[in-house]
């Protein structure tokens, strides 16, 4: 087989915990919050990196967000990836996920060589798991989403076990292909620190390198728009301390799962 | 602006796909079928069903039983089994022909590998994931309830320009409406012409569980990092009140019990009558998935964890005496 050149998308999030909604303009506030590399996309990393091993080949970053990204995407190159590639531009932000899509597939074209794109399986902030599909349809290939494991068959095609409700199942596709890594399905590989040390450079595009009207990109290309946004509230609980020997404590248990059953 | 395929003035009627497995409607689509019908109703559209599939009559029987005007059918053996090209060559298809104004789906795996495909080859907007579905007061827009950031913060979307209005909903938000048999609907067969040579996906093994689903629990006994491993007295307990097993992420991430039982975010959402949180310290990505039963009961050793904020009744005590003493409760009474 020979070598594959794979690119991965990734994408900078805030740390969830430390977004906050606030009340009175009803919209987020990011100030506070910490970024990382969406945790799901660190296994796609991964995949793509164990697969680099097996067959030769390159791996490449993709991400769309603002400057300040390009360091975490060195975290990645630290990890073993060969490239990475930033698009960033005011024209690109507020995107929902047809632009998103649009500006990666278009970044992966312009990125050149490549037979395989790797995405994970959603991002912690939107959480919508749809921009790989979108990918996949503007670049006009296969695709295999929920991958847990990866393999190529004999005939060169692409070897894909993926979750489906209740079950699994493996599918083959032709290269070129996209791919949605199924989250925790391998244990991403720590930084090498003679890596982190001697960072590559990342290669930052701007709308206007990608080469599509700018009104097809960001928060103008979007389809939807957020109407309101509020903080989560659960309904309100008893928070009922029970005291006792773990018998009287499950007496008053079982009495209680009865009468609401 | 990206155009949609056609446009809002063209639009008419609220569709649901209909996902089926060996021609037997999933949970999902049923109750989407009960949400959809409450939805054309305040709308004054027909509900119609999208069934794409092999030998798929009965199932679209079982769609108007359960609420549906009408079912498109596209029955085919190359749809026999879901593939992103065939299921989107012919849906894209028929929704270019028949323009509904709205098209929601279920949040499975396929439901979304569809979806996701489909949103971008008719170039309309798509909100992932709903948790809620309601037409917004004067605009008739649809509006998509969805939870990010872990689960601790709820938006509402709206698709303004751009038709079909897309959204994907979780199993287990809406419950399943009752049948009637004798309801009266329409069934439509629409021609297909697939070509075998234009589906890139060969299936070459398939693998249905028997069908635990946690969704659709009455009660559930859950379990995290706390239970180090033993499900037994949890497993027994389920079974002494009819319930099924759930865990949370780090449990099912551990290895300890199956992804068809992890609950929360990147999980199921479930609404049973009683949930039993066992050894669990209650982060938003967990409780996002119970917050919205009936009872929640939350056994843990640390008297700070943040999950006795979210119950009913608090138990501060080691795990497994107080299980041990519950089995033996529940045994006595039965």
């Amino acid at each position: 087989m020979k070598p594959l050149d794979i690119i991965v998308c990734v994408k900078l999030v805030p740390k969830p915990e430390e977004v906050t909604v606030n009340a009175e303009t009803r919209t987020l506030d990011r100030a506070k919050a910490r970024s990382a590399l969406n945790p799901p996309d660190m296994n796609a990393i991964e995949m793509a990196l164990g697969l680099r091993e097996r067959h030769g080949g390159t791996v490449s970053l993709l991400s769309m967000g603002p400057p300040f990204a390009a360091p975490y995407l060195q975290v990645g190159l630290a990890m073993g990836a060969d490239h990475a590639y930033l698009l960033s531009d005011r024209l690109l932000g507020g995107a929902d996920t047809l632009p998103t899509s649009l500006a990666l597939a278009k970044g992966i074209a312009k990125i050149g060589e490549w037979d395989l794109v790797l995405c994970g399986e959603e991002s912690s902030d939107g959480a919508t798991g749809q921009v790989p599909q979108g990918i996949a349809e503007w670049l006009g290939c296969s695709q295999i989403t929920y991958a847990m494991d990866l393999s190529f068959l004999p005939d060169g095609r692409l070897r894909g076990e993926r979750e489906i409700r209740g079950g699994h199942e493996v599918v083959a596709v032709p290269l070129p292909a996209v791919v949605s890594v199924k989250l925790a399905v391998n244990e991403p590989r720590f930084m090498d620190m003679e890596r982190r040390r001697n960072p590559e450079a990342v290669t930052i595009w701007s709308a206007a390198d990608l080469g599509v009207d700018p009104k097809w990109l960001g928060f103008e290309g979007s389809p939807t728009v957020v109407g309101a946004v509020w903080q989560a509230k659960s309904p309100e609980r008893q928070r009922q301390f029970l005291d006792g020997t773990p018998q009287e404590k499950a007496r008053l248990l079982a009495e209680q799962i009865r009468r609401m059953l | 602006m990206i155009p949609s395929a056609y446009s809002p003035e063209e639009a008419r009627g609220l569709w649901v796909f209909l996902e089926q497995e060996a021609g037997r409607l999933e949970g999902v689509a049923l109750e989407l079928l009960g949400k959809g019908r409450e939805l054309a109703q305040a709308r004054g559209v027909p509900l119609t069903g999208l069934l794409l599939g092999q030998g798929v009559e009965p199932a679209a029987r079982e769609a108007i039983a359960h609420g549906a005007d009408d079912v498109v059918v596209a029955d085919d053996p190359l749809l026999a089994v879901y593939t992103t090209d065939a299921y989107a060559s012919v849906a894209a298809q028929v929704i270019l022909d028949r323009k509904p104004e709205t098209l929601l789906l279920g949040a499975t795996p396929n439901g979304r590998d569809l979806a996701g495909r489909l949103a971008v080859r008719l170039r309309t907007g798509l909100t992932a994931d709903c948790t809620g579905l309601a037409w917004e007061e004067g605009t008739g827009l649809l509006l998509g309830e969805v939870s990010g950031f872990g689960g601790g913060v709820m938006a509402s979307i709206k698709c303004a320009r751009h038709r079909p209005q897309m959204a994907t909903v979780r199993p287990g938000i809406f419950p399943p409406p009752s049948a009637d048999p004798d309801r009266a609907g329409r069934m439509e067969f629409v021609p297909v012409s697939l070509d075998a040579a234009k589906i890139r996906t060969e299936i070459l093994e398939r693998v249905r569980h028997e069908g635990v689903d946690i969704t659709r629990a009455k009660v559930l006994v859950a379990g995290g990092r706390g239970v180090k491993g033993d499900f037994a007295p949890l497993t027994e307990i389920a079974r002494l009140l009819g319930g099924e097993v759930g865990a949370s992420r780090v449990a099912c991430d551990l290895g300890w019990i199956g992804r068809d039982r992890q609950i929360g975010q990147t999980g199921f959402v479930t609404r049973p009558k009683v949930a039993l949180v066992c050894g669990i310290s209650g982060a938003t990505q967990f409780t996002v998935g119970v917050k919205d039963a009936g009872l929640i009961i939350a056994i843990n050793s640390d008297p700070e964890a943040s999950i006795f904020e979210e119950a009913d009744l608090c138990v501060v005590d080691d795990l497994f005496p107080v299980l041990e003493a519950l089995i033996a409760e529940l045994r006595g009474a039965a």
